[in-house]
Parts: C-alpha cells; structure tokens; sequence
C-alpha cells in the first residue's frame, strides 16, 4: 500500500510554482477555474491509486489525520 | 397508426372467480401486466405453481418506454421462453459517439466478450417484450398450466392477513373479491398497492425534466448510441439518440426543471425541436411523446408479510443505464424459486427475507450508478458543472479521461457478497464465478452452458466424480457433467476451473453459484444445498 506524499517532494519548487502562474497568464476567472479542474484530473489520472487520491483529496480539504 | 400497443392483447373476459358465493382462494396473484408482472407469472407457472395476473389495462404498455434490455435479462428471457424472439427482433449495437457542445469529442466500441449465447445488450420496445412474454402466457396456457391474465381487472382494495391475502377487484362487470396465498406488487413506481398498504417510498428528487420522443424515420444515422452533452441544438441540456427496430428512434432531451409540461409535449413544439437537432430536411413521423421526471428510491423492505413487491414499485432509479426494468427482472428471477419451494413447503418462509437482502443490495447498486450517470449528465453545481466540462474537454484530446465521461453505466447483474445463501468460497479459481456471482455463460459445442442449467438446483461438475441425482430434505439437485475439453474455446476452463485440474459448482435455480470446490464431498455439498435453500 502506498501513501500520499506530504513531504517536500518537487524537483524545484519554485520553478513549478513558477510554470503554474504563467500557465493560467492571461486567463480570465471562468478559463482559470476549467483550467485547474482540468490539471486535478490529470495529476489524479497519474496517480491512480484509489488510496492515494481520497488521501490527498483529505489533505486538500485540510483535514489532516 | 396501427400500433401493437392499440389492440388490446388480453381483453377483459368474466372470470368464473366472479359471483361466487366465497371468495376463490389462488396461490399467488401478480399485480401487474408489465415485463416484471409477466417474467413472474411465467416463472412461477413453469414450476408449477398456480398464478394470477390482474392488470388494470389490457393492452401491452403505451410507447416505447424501456428500450435497452441486457445480457443478464435476455439470459433470463431464455429460461422463460422468451430470450431468441426478443434477440431476432432487437436491434444490436456495440459503437457510441460522445458530443460536446458542436464537436465530436471520441467515440467507442465496445466489444462484446466472446463466448455467449447473448449479446451484451440490445435496443427493443417495450411493447415487444410485454407480447412475447404474453405469447408465452398462451403458449404455457395450451400446454395446460395454471396461468390466467385479466385485462381491466383493477385492484381497489388489499386485506393482508397473517396467511394470504384478500382482494377487491373492479371489472367493467363491477367488482368482485378473491383471496391469494401470496401477492406480488409488480405495478410500477407510481404502485397502488404500495399506496393501499400505507408504504413509505422515499428517496432523492431529480430536479429535471425530459422529454422522450420515438420517431419513425428512415434516415442513414448509423446504428450507434450518439449522446451530446450541452449541444447547440439544446444550449446547457443533454440529448440522446438511439435506435430501436421497426426504424423508430429514441430521442432524449433534457429540458431543466422550470418549464411547462403540456406545453412542451404539444407537437408545434417538438417538431422544432427535433428538426434542429436531426436537421431541416430529416423526414420523420412522431410516434410517441412523452415528458418525464425520475427519483431514485426504494423502499425498506420488499416483502411485508405475504405482499412481495418486485420492479419499480420497490425501487425506482433515472433511466440512465437501462436499470429499470432490467433490474426489475432479475427481481422475479431472484424470487421465484424462493417462492416456489416456500409454497410447497420444502424451504422456510425465512427463506424469502434473502429476496429482500439480495435484490436491496442489487437496488442500492443500481441507485448508486445512476445517480453518478445523472449527477454527470445534469450537473447540479457550478463545481460539478466544472470539472464535468473539465473530463469532457480532455476526452476529446486524451484516452485517459474517457472512463470518467458517464452518460449511462449500463446494467450488469448484482453479485450476492455475503449472502446468507452462499457458502464460503472453497476453490482459488476464478473471481467471476464466486459464489454469490452469477454464472458466466460459456460455449458447449453447438450449445450453451446456461441454456444447460434449467429451473432447478444444479451441480455442475468439470472433470470431477458426484452422484447424478442428490436428494437433500426435499430439494433435488441434477448434476451436469462435463469435462474443460467440452469447450475447445477454453473459455469453461477460464470461467470456472481457472488454474485447477476438477471443480465442483453448486448452481441455484436462477444461475447464481451458491458454493464451489475442488471435487466432490458429499456432507459439505448437503451442508451447502440446505444453506442456499434457507435451512440453515
């Protein structure tokens, strides 16, 4: 069984920080909005993992074990 | 239009029930002329015991109403008689496009496994299915069985006592009054049966509305499922369009929840409607028209002493995924043996509170998925909105996104987990088959494995010894031999044995395994026997 990783696991932070406001430059509120839903599917189709996706959607809601 | 569903198929007839000076006693009387009234009767009578149906109409249903019947249900339709004239007639389908606003974001093939006597599923009337099964009524009738079925005969009033049950029944001859052993309410979500017993019916309210139209045109769509989520044609809505036979299609519009029923239905504003969506110069005839709105709920429990209600009078779900009258089915196909054996006194009537545990189960999965269908199809918040426009979008340029896209799971049979009638799993072979599962069909040659497997208790056995008949307090189990090499396919093998050498498989009436093992063993086969019969 895998778990949610919750410790600092980017390769460079700040640059993807970085990568994720320029992707939304320029968008207004409701192309922003699609586009983060779109990302969250993405990043969750990655994973997978039934385990690890309810515990990060835990982890979103900052509902910490 | 001369339609099938204008010419009544069961007239009112005088009943000798009418006029007696008692009230004439029957061991089961159905409610309900409908596909699941009618699987019921047919069951009941092929094994024997003697059935009434009481229907307040006497015509098979008006419009098209049901048209997806599946796999599990036309397996059924086979042991009651029914299953090739509803396949030769249905129209078979296995590709689908998805629509997303004015483009065509990906279409699919679902290819069926091999290996069947039946297709996955197929696209037929209701009408069609209600008249085979009444012509198998006849049929059952000329070969001298107890079965009756009385258009225009309206149940106005239920008496439940400790052992049968009373009714009041009006016929254009006035009313008269019979009694039964045991009563099945198969007479839809609006039931009068349920109303007259004072039985709750609660669940979730769908704010929306849809309009069905069947059209007959001969047009060259291909025969494929075609489903347009926010479509220019209907800004902010769903469509549907799916082809039955005869040349009648199924259109579906979703029309949202603040809007005017009787106006909507009238044709000057249909018409307009669908000529947008099939084109101006589309020639087409409007068949039949409809407006609805669905819940999905279900009662608490289905059996209420010797009232036993079976379809959408016991649970009710949105039409996304054919769940309705599929599932409605399989309930009579649960309950009849059950009945059966309870009636003649070989099983307890505990027996029966397992129809209630299974087919719940089986209600609350198909209140499950279609709930996930609508809540997809008609997204209720803006974030749903959201991230389902999100999964539409990224269908159209990725494969990955496509299993989230759900305009309608269709229906496969429940798996009875945990049933009091299973006995634990004894043999490390296929997961499809374990007991509690439906038996998987598999080629024989020429034939079919479930075609093999008939209205009783069987015990199929791949390459392994057991006695031809058992005998165990009153139940009689018929052994079907056979061997992996029945089927060269090796699909048997796959099915059922898995990586073992013998199996032994101890089949329910309504091909549902009820335990398996390795070989035989003579007091766990009778220990398992009583235990799916409710004796233990």
């Amino acid at each position: 069984m895998s778990d949610l990783i919750l410790t600092p696991n980017f390769d460079t932070a700040d640059d993807f920080y970085a990568d994720l406001l320029e992707t939304h430059e320029g968008l207004d509120k409701p192309a922003s909005d699609a586009l983060n839903a779109r990302l969250v599917l993405v990043l969750a189709n990655h994973i997978g993992d039934q385990q690890v996706l309810q515990q990060a959607l835990q982890a979103a809601a900052l509902k910490s074990a | 239009m001369n339609k099938i569903f204008e010419k009544p198929l069961y007239a009112y007839e005088h009943s000798p029930d009418q006029g007696t000076p008692a009230p004439v006693r029957h061991q089961v009387v159905v409610i309900g002329a409908g596909p699941v009234g009618l699987a019921a009767a047919i069951d009941l009578a092929q094994q024997g015991v003697e059935v009434v149906v009481l229907d307040d109409n006497d015509k098979v249903s008006f419009g098209s109403r049901a048209i997806c019947f599946s796999k599990r249900t036309l397996e059924i339709a086979d042991r009651l008689g029914c299953g090739r004239p509803m396949v030769d007639k249905g129209v078979l389908w296995n590709r689908g496009k998805v629509f997303f606003d004015d483009r065509k974001v990906y279409e699919f093939n679902l290819q069926p496994e091999e290996g069947h006597e039946y297709p996955a599923f197929i696209n037929l009337q209701q009408y069609y299915v209600e008249e085979y099964l009444v012509e198998r009524i006849r049929a059952l009738q000329g070969e001298g069985a107890k079965i009756e079925i009385r258009g225009r005969n309206k149940v106005s009033a239920i008496g439940t006592h400790p052992e049968h049950v009373t009714l009041e029944v009006d016929t254009p001859e006035g009313s008269y009054n019979i009694e039964a052993d045991w009563l099945i309410a198969c007479d839809g979500a609006a039931s009068s049966t349920r109303a007259m017993l004072g039985i709750d019916f609660v669940g979730r309210v769908f704010e929306d509305n849809f309009l069905i139209a069947d059209v007959v045109m001969d047009a060259d769509f291909p025969t494929e499922r075609w489903f347009w989520f926010d479509p220019p044609f209907n800004k902010g809505q769903s469509a549907l369009l799916h082809q039955q036979p005869d040349n009648v299609w199924r259109i579906d519009l979703q029309l949202g929840w603040d809007i005017d029923k009787e106006r909507e239905k009238r044709p000057e504003n249909v018409i307009p409607r669908l000529k947008a969506m099939l084109g101006e110069d589309v020639k087409f005839e409007l068949e039949w028209v409809s407006i609805y709105t669905f819940q999905c709920r279900r009662m608490e429990q289905f059996r209420h002493g010797r009232v036993i209600f079976a379809g959408d009078s016991a649970h009710q779900v949105s039409p996304f995924g054919a769940r309705g009258a599929n599932s409605g089915i399989q309930d009579t196909d649960n309950l009849g043996w059950k009945l059966k054996l309870v009636i003649e006194g070989t099983a307890p009537e505990s027996l029966l509170n397992s129809y209630d545990s299974e087919r719940m189960q089986g209600a609350d999965e198909n209140i499950v998925n279609s709930t996930r269908s609508t809540d997809f199809i008609t997204p209720k918040s803006e974030t749903s909105r959201l991230f389902r426009d999100a999964v539409l979008d990224l269908s159209e340029h990725y494969d990955f996104a496509r299993p989230l896209v759900n305009s309608g799971r269709l229906s496969t049979p429940t798996v009875y987990e945990g049933s009091p009638l299973n006995s634990a799993d004894a043999l490390d072979g296929p997961a499809r088959s374990r007991p509690g599962a439906p038996c998987p069909d598999a080629p024989l040659g020429d034939a079919f494995l479930l075609s093999k497997l008939g209205d009783g208790f069987t015990l199929l056995t791949i390459d392994a010894d057991a006695p031809d008949v058992i005998e165990e307090d009153g139940i009689t189990v018929n052994r079907l031999a056979l061997s992996f090499k029945d089927d060269p396919s090796m699909q048997l093998k796959a099915r059922y044995l898995g990586s073992n050498d013998s199996a032994v498989y101890l089949i329910r009436p309504d091909q549902y395994v009820a335990a398996r093992r390795p070989s035989y063993d003579d007091s766990l086969i009778r220990s398992a026997i009583r235990r799916a019969a409710g004796k233990e």
